[in-house]
């Protein structure tokens, strides 16, 4: 038999937007530049792009930006493997247990959107000024996200794929790795994405808080110091390390959605 | 040659007597009622009817999806209570599961029973190229078309060797040529494999091109109507629909089919009436 239809093949990468995205920084950075140098933008408030890009320098040779980054990110890692375990878990048991599903979804929803940074004197207290401060208000604000879209993904399961599941007579404990955990996959990954996004900007937002760790204390120390190039430069870090975190988890979710 | 209602006793599958009800607000419906009928090994057996007339419900009964029921199925002189491994169900629905490869996905019964891999490769292999799907071995599923897709959950389900083919629709979401040579790939490896195949349809050229018989069910409650002998020659291909005879088998069954979905569409035009009436005394 001849293919009986178009084939639908993954889109390709497309050079165009990346290139369109690319310029427009480009241009606001320059128009950002020109601003200032003519006056209209006070450069006490904000440096020219050009000394921040000269600053970055100075964050690798004197601030030691790269152990900085990697205690951030060995903040965001534990976070994030603890996100998974407890996140994913709480999802599976949210979704098999009708009641505590009902009893609770609501409240941890309502969780995902409060503004938990704000309680981190408590977490002082509790912990102390060190990094299971950071580590444990970060798993607090990004665990809901992963358990929210835990139950999402397993209660989204077709149908008819728990039919075929059962026409082939599979145990529930099949029924739940065969079928329900794969299919429920991408929108699990989907939550643990959103939840290490969340952890990311509270480890680095409460090491700004405490004065404590790695990125966020060398922000909070350049401005006392009121290094403004120099803070603006860290900013910046801090950014294009949140965009390639981004990029990475969302190329790791790709790949997930084609691989079992 | 007509094909001959086959005994009790010669029969793969018997269904007898099944009645299937349902809870709803408007009060308890029958959706198949006294439904009893015979398959004997290698036949090809549609169930015909208008929408509503339960065939979904049936198809449910006979897989062991539906356990709420009256009546008896038995396989092989076994009854069922709950899915066989002997009877292989095709859905309607798109099923594939769209995290595996084409042949990790005709594997997933040869990996439930503990074949080693290689072996259920192989072996999967062999059922992607009865379904014509050779050179797509490794793709995933969300790079076929639905045509190829429904023969990938077909391949699937023939690789668990079941002894009856029970397929709910597994056209109906495809376009009409797609149908035609869907329907031949199945005719053909129903021929090649001598699979008893039970089908469950609401489309009259599919099942007359099919079938050795026909059993035409009545609307709601579903009922036997009538059960037609098909005596076409096989092997027998799409181009049968062109024939004389295959257009009188199509006549005869649409005169039967005919009334029954007038009797549907009546029904589902007061229904919708009296919703109606109902929502404007509400207001």
């Amino acid at each position: 038999m001849t293919h009986d239809a178009a084939i639908r093949r993954p889109p390709r990468a497309q050079v165009a937007p990346a290139a369109v995205g690319f310029a427009s920084i480009v241009t606001a950075l320059l128009l950002t530049e020109l601003l200032i140098r003519i006056g209209v933008i006070n450069r006490f408030i904000v440096p020219p792009p050009s000394e921040i890009a000269d600053s970055f320098y100075r964050l690798f040779a004197e601030e030691h930006i790269v152990r900085r980054f990697l205690l951030t990110a060995g903040e965001c890692l534990i976070t994030g493997v603890m996100i998974s375990a407890f996140g994913i878990a709480g999802g599976v048991l949210m979704h098999r247990v009708t009641l505590l599903r009902q009893a609770c979804e609501t409240w941890v929803a309502a969780f995902a959107a409060a503004p938990v940074v704000l309680a981190y004197p408590l977490f002082m207290v509790i912990f102390g000024r060190n990094a299971w401060t950071i580590i444990m208000l970060a798993f607090v604000a990004a665990l809901p996200p992963v358990i929210l879209k835990t139950i999402e993904g397993m209660a989204a399961t077709r149908k008819v794929l728990v039919d075929v599941g059962r026409s082939f007579n599979l145990t529930p404990t099949q029924q739940f790795r065969k079928i329900l955990f794969p299919a429920a996959l991408p929108a699990i990954f989907l939550g643990v994405r959103l939840g290490l996004v969340f952890a990311l900007i509270n480890v680095v937002g409460v090491e700004f808080l405490i004065n404590y760790g790695g990125l966020g204390q060398l922000i909070e120390d350049l401005a006392e110091r009121y290094d403004l190039a120099g803070t603006y430069a860290a900013i910046c870090f801090v950014i294009l390390v949140s965009v390639l975190f981004f990029i990475a988890l969302e190329k790791i979710e790709r790949w997930l959605r084609l691989v079992d | 040659m007509a094909a001959t209602a086959p005994n009790a006793d010669d029969a793969i599958l018997v269904v007898d007597d099944i009645v299937v009800r349902y809870e709803t607000p408007e009060g308890p419906i029958t959706a198949v009622d006294d439904v009893s009928f015979q398959v004997k090994p290698g036949e090809f057996l549609s169930v015909i009817g208008p929408s509503g007339c339960g065939k979904s419900s049936l198809f449910n009964v006979i897989g062991g999806l539906l356990s709420h029921h009256q009546g008896v199925v038995t396989v092989a002189g076994e009854t069922i209570s709950s899915p066989h491994k002997a009877i292989g169900m095709v859905f309607q629905e798109e099923s594939t599961f769209p995290w595996r490869t084409v042949t990790d996905n005709v594997a997933f019964p040869l990996e439930l029973v503990g074949m080693p891999r290689d072996k259920r490769i192989e072996r999967a292999r062999h059922f992607i190229a009865l379904v014509g799907l050779e050179g797509f071995e490794n793709s995933y599923p969300g790079e076929l078309s639905g045509g190829m897709r429904q023969r990938v959950s077909l391949a699937r389900t023939l690789a668990a060797a079941p002894k009856i083919l029970l397929m709910d629709e597994p056209f109906a979401a495809l376009d009409e040529q797609t149908r035609l040579l869907l329907g031949d790939k199945v005719l053909q490896i129903q021929q090649q494999l001598k699979q008893t195949t039970l089908l469950i349809t609401h489309n009259i050229t599919e099942a007359v091109q099919m079938s050795d018989r026909i059993l035409v069910m009545t609307y709601r409650p579903g009922k036997v109507k009538r059960i037609v002998d098909i005596d076409l020659p096989r092997p027998r291909n799409s181009e049968i629909v062109g024939s004389e005879a295959f257009g009188r088998y199509v006549a005869q069954i649409w005169n039967d089919l005919r009334e029954e979905a007038s009797r549907g569409m009546r029904d589902e035009e007061s229904h919708m009436l009296h919703h109606h009436d109902h929502q404007g005394t509400g207001s």
